[in-house]
């Protein structure tokens, strides 16, 4: 896809963001979801290798979302590459749906792992990397982390074995919106210096703004990282897109009401 | 490999622990498929020479068990059969959610192998106990959960987890002063166990290393008079329902002997199957207690424990007098 086209899906992503959260009438992850548009954007829009007529496809890309409650970031994803239909998409959070708030692995919907438990997605990540290069397979391993999610030790378990075992096949996206449940992650547990973090641990770190799809592109395209795995530590702003979610600690896990609702779609039509 | 006189008590001398490895290097042979796991602990699980025979089939994953359980789930689900080891509270409660995310939640093809459970670490001390993993592995849903008697059955076990598409737990007690339960080949399967020894007193149910001490039980129970039935319960999950059945119709008492706490384990299971039953029998439960326990040697807290063939040949005559 070319950047005006990823652009435009990237916008396509949010108002199906907002859309779904105030479809399905509760309360969703609907912050997170946000800081991670353009990240998903380019990785479903540009980078992944898929079949969309067969899901299992073995030379496949693959894609873990460790931070398993973005899904609102990730169902649309599915969707807008016509992974899974509308149908399916519109299943969200109702009883008995394949498609809760938690990623639940389902080969034909695309869905690559049962996410939900932090910290875990990218060890499952480092083993599908590993299976790659044991079995000399040509697809990438792609997992998204968040910064918050890296409070757990075991994603530092996973950093410190991926360089070891020389997993260039690996990347790594940490969308790095300096917020959690609680609030702002300065106040709650220090995670400054994520890119210095990674790099201390012998990754290929490239720092860019994860709002911006040609930096996001470019970090993608960079292939200097022979031999490591690579880390995109991408700058995102928690709710971006919709300014009274931006940055504000209520929208980390909310209900999208009418009021809400119109609110957001007006903002999101005056960005075009 | 074979189960003969004299490979058994060579093996036995290895313990189930070091020969576990072995058990590795049978299956691994012509099978590219097959993965070992360690976390810094690839000399104590016995695979030093599996390490050096097939070396890209071994995946160091370093001092930390919850990624390598999730490592595991990786490879597994690119069609892997990983085999990942360490001391029992380190993957079945460390890395006990990482366990039920990959071999549970998501039912991949890994075995989680538990060395040195119940209490044969020793000195080392109730840290490296496994008192509570039968417990906490088999609330898991559809786990397999397999406590091999001998290291024969070592063998039986490793080679049908090879051939065997799913999650499982494999529980390794016993050491190197265990003696062998079997000394010839015998039919193995999971979720089948197998009678030792048939007597029509009473029912003994065990798994693990207290098979044998079962077995030496119910031979000084026969000295009393008391004729025992003794089944190897290999397979903890899913239980062979069958064979309690039998025990209920035959026998007018049931005790299970195990080397875990006697919480949520073997004991439990059979109470749990046999509690709703109109034809149940009274049940012992034998088993480790409820707390962290004084250290020693093996053999020495199995004796302080009452798990030897000794006490529990008492325990047994004690409840069949009530």
């Amino acid at each position: 896809m070319k950047q005006k086209d990823l652009e435009k899906m990237a916008l396509e992503m949010r108002r199906k963001i907002i859309d779904i959260s105030h479809n399905c009438g509760h309360s969703t992850h609907v912050g997170g979801a946000l800081s991670m548009v353009e990240l998903m954007t380019v990785l479903y829009g540009h980078v992944l290798n898929f079949d969309v007529k067969n899901p299992r496809w073995d030379d496949r890309d693959r894609f873990i979302l460790s931070k398993g409650h973005g899904v609102l970031g990730y169902y649309p994803a599915l969707l807008l590459s016509g992974i899974i239909s509308e149908e399916t998409f519109n299943t969200f959070m109702t009883n008995g749906t394949d498609l809760i708030a938690h990623p639940v692995m389902n080969m034909d919907l695309g869905i690559e792992s049962s996410n939900g438990s932090l910290g875990q997605g990218i060890s499952m990540a480092v083993g599908i990397a590993l299976a790659a290069k044991k079995k000399n397979k040509p697809y990438n391993t792609y997992t998204l982390i968040g910064d918050g999610e890296s409070n757990e030790g075991s994603v530092w378990e996973a950093a410190m074995l991926a360089p070891h075992l020389g997993l260039d096949n690996l990347t790594l996206l940490v969308d790095y919106n300096r917020m959690q449940n609680d609030g702002a992650g300065k106040d709650i547990i220090n995670i400054e210096n994520m890119p210095e973090r990674f790099k201390a641990f012998g990754w290929y770190v490239i720092e860019v703004d994860g709002h911006n799809i040609s930096e996001i592109v470019d970090a993608f395209q960079d292939s200097s990282n022979s031999g490591k795995p690579k880390a995109i530590v991408a700058h995102t702003i928690k709710g971006k897109g919709v300014p009274f979610m931006e940055n504000e600690k209520s929208w980390h896990h909310n209900r999208v009401n009418k009021t809400n609702y119109d609110l957001a779609i007006e903002a999101l039509n005056g960005t075009q | 490999m074979e189960i003969t006189e004299r490979n058994a008590k060579q093996w036995a001398r290895l313990g189930p622990r070091g020969f576990f490895g072995q058990a590795m290097l049978d299956i691994a042979e012509g099978n590219p498929n097959i993965i070992a796991m360690s976390a810094d602990l690839g000399s104590s699980s016995g695979l030093e020479r599996f390490k050096t025979a097939y070396p890209d089939q071994f995946v160091n994953a370093g001092i930390a068990e919850q990624n390598m359980i999730g490592v595991a789930g990786g490879l597994a689900k690119e069609g892997f059969n990983v085999f990942a080891t360490s001391f029992s509270p380190f993957i079945a409660i460390r890395a006990g959610e990482q366990v039920r995310m990959n071999l549970g939640y998501m039912h991949l093809n890994v075995k989680a192998v538990a060395i040195g459970a119940g209490i044969n670490m020793g000195f080392l001390g109730n840290s490296h106990f496994g008192l509570e993993d039968l417990s906490l592995m088999r609330a898991i849903p559809k786990m397999t959960i397999i406590s091999p008697a001998d290291c024969g059955e070592v063998l039986k076990t490793v080679q049908a987890a090879a051939n065997f598409d799913g999650p499982m737990y494999i529980r390794l007690t016993g050491d190197g002063t265990c003696k062998p339960v079997y000394l010839d080949d015998y039919d193995f399967q999971i979720g089948k166990s197998v009678s030792l020894r048939e007597g029509s007193d009473v029912t003994i149910v065990a798994c693990g290393s207290m098979v044998k001490e079962s077995l030496d039980a119910a031979d000084l129970l026969a000295e009393q008079g008391i004729e025992a039935t003794v089944i190897n319960m290999h397979t903890i999950k899913p239980l062979d329902h069958k064979a309690l059945d039998i025990a209920a119709e035959g026998t007018p008492a049931i005790v299970t002997v195990e080397e875990h706490s006697t919480i949520g384990g073997l004991g439990s299971c059979v109470s749990e199957y046999m509690a709703p039953r109109k034809d149940r029998v009274p049940h012992l439960s034998i088993g480790l207690p409820d707390e962290y326990i004084k250290t020693g040697s093996y053999r020495w807290m199995l004796e302080q424990q009452g798990l030897l063939g000794t006490s529990i040949c008492t325990k047994i005559a004690d409840f069949l007098k009530q």
